[in-house]
């Protein structure tokens, strides 16, 4: 009877994971989306407790999954509701570490449980399984850990590559190779402790080298990894359950890998091997020159003619970059769009695909800052627009609007750009003449129609939010 | 500097309109415009003066210190020009020096607007792109017209109609507005190109695209369409015919610059055309594609299908052509003028300057130096190897994927001789999630790709019940770890569902 109930509640708990990533496919069912999924999960998790110490009570174990539970509510909770928006990379980093050790850990204890096998295809298939759930799992918390750094600062966003990086590698596969072979011809935790510990630093490696601006390919990536550990762990201990949803994890991580790559024009192999931005790619230096054939210089200007510029606009797009979550400019800027609105302008955003450094941070930090989702553009959907707009705002981006991208030579060739050059005027908004992530030159800076705005862009929007609300309409 | 614009009758249209003349006195320029020139283009003599022209005399006009035009100074109007002057124009040098022989006689400077390098940067000035555009529309209002039958289907009281079916050969700017056009009208397009790559554009302007065997012609590095080799010629010649004897219409567009326009549908083929078909010729200026066409002619075969050879599409909208060249004209003197004071500043250095400039003060500088436009960086390509491809327009090749699949399935069927059979369940359940997955993350919008991954991670921490079925253990270690681990897990869903929850309530309309 009981067993029934919780067989039949794990199927309803995979279903509402797949309702759940259908719900949030769009704007208007995406709360719901969440909320299956948590219905589901407490299924899951009920329906498991119930199962477990129904069928064998232990106290300890009891007052360990309270405990436990009380604990994971308690962070969860609190670190959820305070972390800012800006910081949300980092966040999703973080606890996609736990999900990878939590993987790792039920592993090993799947391991620790087992003294004999029926057979040795038995002792095969299960082995290979909790070998893989351990390496997986340890290398996406170490990883995440990594990522988390790098994505809070706490870890230089350069790519550290060692000098006998592929040495190192080799060594740390024919380690891990090995500790498989151990397990499997003599089964007990050693290997796989060893087979833990290789995980961490291959993890950390991994995402040293990888620069900062590509943490979106890997944060994906890395979520991707978390699921598989998941799933993994699911065949390790003979649940479909977890095979489900962990599988479902893992499609949406690489799926989403695979729309970032594209959107950097390069290979995820490429973006994982890492090693991009370093010194080597900006020997292409693209000096745009004017008639005398002297470089040109860049137009600097102050925000009370880029107020003046606005006013003037009927049509104004916004292309904003990872600097404006850095200056957590999104706020003015928000604010900025609210009052042109408010004069009739017709006012949009461009987002880049990978714009941020999460899939789609740029959407959420606008969705905090109250911009309406329906002016939010992606670049297919506005790139056209561009030549038909009078003022565009390019506020802390760089590589993604890029125009040496439609040219050759470049190590940016062929990546997808906004074309907002095309636009009658661009301010760009900006700290310094510093070249963007890939290291490569920026001619948009140097266009006749380009200005810049320099200084730190929350401060720049501010000055600009005043200066166009006080004037008359 | 004054620049002047002539009025080039019989052509209808004009360098000029009301519109780019106030973007040229905003460069610094004085504009002069002969009066009647903007006529037969609908822009009365009044509406140039208004945005800041002065309409004036033919004499005054040929003063100017830059003549722009659409066509090329005749011999009179080339008696008229000075040492000094710049002439800017059509001057087709590619297919014959004598005109800017002439020009150079003269003592004069010309650019010629043929000679648009394709980079991105001088796209706003390329008027051959824009030309041809306009042309594009207009060869298929012209099949329209002789064509006897509506172009979309319908399904009437009276009976079903059909929708036409057109077939464009060669999908460059010309094609592509040609395909947009008939696409618009409801005909049923299919559309090939000795580029391969332009596939992806056909498709998104709704037409098909079939393709020419598979001889690797490679990349294209001018961005133009080059000359064919005989191998291709005679598969592509299978593929026209085979067209010819379906379609309705045949928009022909296949000119390459400077030369004579390669002969693509023989006799025969129009033969074998129904009778009320029609073919539009767009390279009849030079020569034609088909062998019947007859440039600057419209006639009807004795088998029925007319043949549009008229070599003067883009005049035929002379408002949109003369708005759009006259933009050209702008950007280019936008290019020429970089201190917006009216002073022409021509450079020889600068890549698109030295490309148009044909003349420089009394002397032939065409052909100009060979550039590489291409956006793909022409890889060190070793020689191309013909693929043995038999077939024309392969369909896409349902079979080899099908061997594959039925490979894989009996590897699978051996491998399952050896697996344990809880195993083999949870195989069943992993694929099929991972199709469900598959499709279903496709589906999610770009803007929620943080939501989704933040509940996909919150998804992953089901790993928790696993550790809670570890809890009951007798092992004390695995009854620790278990406690990790759902600490671990449980901060991880809890976490992620809450700030999913967080995230999603900011997402508003406006």
């Amino acid at each position: 009877m009981l067993s029934n109930i919780v067989l039949g509640g794990y199927i309803a708990a995979a279903l509402l994971f797949v309702l759940a990533i259908v719900g949030l496919g769009r704007q208007d069912t995406a709360r719901s989306g969440n909320a299956y999924g948590i219905l589901g999960m407490s299924l899951a998790v009920i329906a498991t407790a119930v199962h477990t110490f129904t069928s064998e009570w232990n106290t300890l174990g009891f007052v360990l999954l309270v405990v436990a539970v009380v604990i994971a509510f308690t962070v969860g909770l609190t670190y959820s509701s305070r972390v800012a928006m800006t910081g949300l990379p980092g966040l999703v980093a973080l606890f996609n570490a736990f999900g990878g050790q939590a993987s790792a850990a039920v592993g090993i204890n799947s391991a620790l449980g087992v003294d004999t096998y029926e057979s040795f295809n038995e002792q095969l298939v299960h082995g290979v399984t909790v070998w893989a759930a351990v390496v997986i799992g340890s290398l996406t918390f170490a990883g995440s850990l990594i990522a988390f750094g790098k994505l809070g600062g706490r870890v230089t966003s350069r790519p550290v590559v060692l000098k006998a990086r592929w040495l190192v590698m080799g060594l740390l596969g024919t380690g891990l190779v090995g500790s498989l072979v151990w397990y499997m011809l003599a089964p007990s935790i050693w290997p796989l402790v060893i087979a833990h510990l290789l995980g961490y630093v291959f993890g950390v490696l991994m995402v040293l080298a990888i620069g900062g601006a590509d943490m979106p390919v890997v944060v994906s990536f890395l979520n991707s990894f978390s699921g598989w550990a998941g799933a993994l762990s699911g065949f390790a201990i003979g649940s479909d359950l977890l095979v489900v949803a962990g599988t479902i994890v893992g499609m949406s991580g690489i799926i989403l890998s695979i729309v970032m790559a594209r959107g950097m024009n390069r290979s995820i192999r490429n973006v994982l091997l890492g090693g991009f931005g370093t010194a080597d790619s900006t020997g292409s230096a693209v000096a745009v020159l004017d008639a005398d054939g002297n470089p040109r210089q860049a137009v600097s200007v102050d925000a009370s003619d880029v107020a003046a510029w606005l006013l003037e606009a009927d049509s104004v797009i916004i292309a904003p970059g990872y600097g404006m979550a850095v200056a957590q400019a999104q706020h003015p800027v928000a604010e900025l769009t609210r009052r042109l609105i408010e004069q009739g302008k017709t006012v949009r955003f461009a987002i880049h695909p990978v714009a941020g450094r999460l899939p789609g941070h740029m959407n959420v930090l606008l969705a905090e800052a109250r911009v309406p989702y329906d002016i939010v553009l992606e670049m297919d959907e506005i790139n056209a627009d561009f030549p038909s707009t009078d003022v565009v705002l390019v506020i802390g981006a760089n590589d993604t609007v890029n125009p040496a991208a439609m040219e050759p030579g470049s190590p940016i060739s062929g990546m997808p750009v906004l074309h907002v050059w095309e636009g009658h005027r661009v301010v760009v908004f900006k700290r310094s003449m510093a070249a963007g992530y890939s290291g490569v030159e920026n001619p948009l800076f140097f266009h006749e129609n380009t200005a810049m705005l320099f200084g730190d862009a929350k401060a720049s929007a501010e000055t600009l939010v005043t200066a166009v609300g006080t004037a008359k309409v | 500097m004054r620049i002047g614009f002539p009025d080039e009758a019989p052509e209808t249209r004009v360098a000029a309109t009301p519109a780019t003349v106030a973007a040229l006195t905003k460069l610094g320029y004085d504009v002069l415009v002969e009066a009647g020139a903007g006529a037969r283009s609908a822009m009365p003599d009044a509406a140039y003066a208004e945005a800041g022209a002065t309409v004036t005399g033919t004499d005054e006009v040929w003063a100017a210190d830059i003549i722009a035009m659409v066509g090329e100074p005749d011999e009179a109007e080339r008696s008229r020009l000075r040492p000094g002057q710049m002439v800017v124009g059509f001057l087709h040098p590619r297919t014959g020096t004598d005109l800017i022989e002439a020009l150079a006689a003269r003592g004069v400077t010309a650019l010629s607007m043929d000679m648009v390098p394709r980079i991105s940067r001088a796209q706003s000035l390329d008027a051959l792109s824009s030309m041809a555009n306009i042309a594009g529309y207009r060869a298929v209002i012209e099949a329209g017209h002789a064509f006897g039958r509506f172009f979309t289907g319908q399904v009437t009281a009276a009976g079903k109609v059909p929708p036409a079916k057109l077939f464009v050969i060669g999908t460059g700017v010309a094609g592509l507005a040609a395909i947009g056009t008939a696409v618009g009208l409801g005909a049923q397009v299919t559309a090939t190109d000795v580029r391969p790559e332009t596939a992806e554009q056909v498709e998104s302007m709704g037409a098909s695209f079939v393709k020419v065997a598979d001889v690797d012609q490679g990349p294209s590095s001018d961005g133009y369409a080059r000359d064919t080799g005989a191998d291709y010629a005679a598969k592509a010649a299978e593929l026209y015919a085979r067209q010819a004897a379906e379609v309705d219409i045949i928009v022909t567009t296949a000119a390459i610059p400077g030369r004579p326009s390669p002969k693509l549908i023989t006799a025969d083929m129009v033969a074998s055309m129904k009778p009320g078909s029609v073919i539009v010729d767009l390279a009849a200026s030079g020569g034609g594609n088909c062998e019947l066409t007859r440039p600057g002619e419209t006639y009807t075969t004795d088998g029925g299908v007319t043949i549009v050879g008229y070599t003067d599409l883009a005049s035929r909208l002379p408002g949109q052509a003369s708005q759009l060249y006259g933009t050209n004209i702008v950007n280019l003197m936008k290019l020429l003028t970089p201190g917006k004071d009216g002073e022409v500043a021509l450079d020889l250095e600068d890549v698109v300057h030295r490309q148009m400039t044909v003349v420089h003060d009394g002397e032939v500088t065409f052909p100009p130096p060979p550039i590489e436009v291409s956006k793909a960086p022409a890889a060190a390509s070793p020689a191309p190897v013909p693929a043995p491809a038999p077939e024309t327009a392969a369909p896409p090749d349902q079979w080899s994927r099908f061997r594959q699949v039925a490979m894989l399935v009996a590897a699978w069927l051996v491998l399952s001789l050896v697996l344990p059979g809880g195993f083999l369940t949870s195989i069943l359940v992993f694929g099929l999630a991972c199709v469900v997955g598959y499709y279903i993350i496709w589906g999610v919008e770009p803007a929620l790709y943080t939501p989704l991954m933040s509940v996909s991670n919150a998804v992953s921490g089901i790993t928790i019940v696993g550790a809670i079925t570890q809890l009951t253990s007798p092992v004390l270690a695995v009854q620790i770890i278990a406690f990790v681990a759902i600490l671990l897990a449980g901060t991880n869903c809890v976490g992620g569902f809450a700030v999913t929850n967080r995230m999603l309530a900011m997402f508003k309309r406006s």
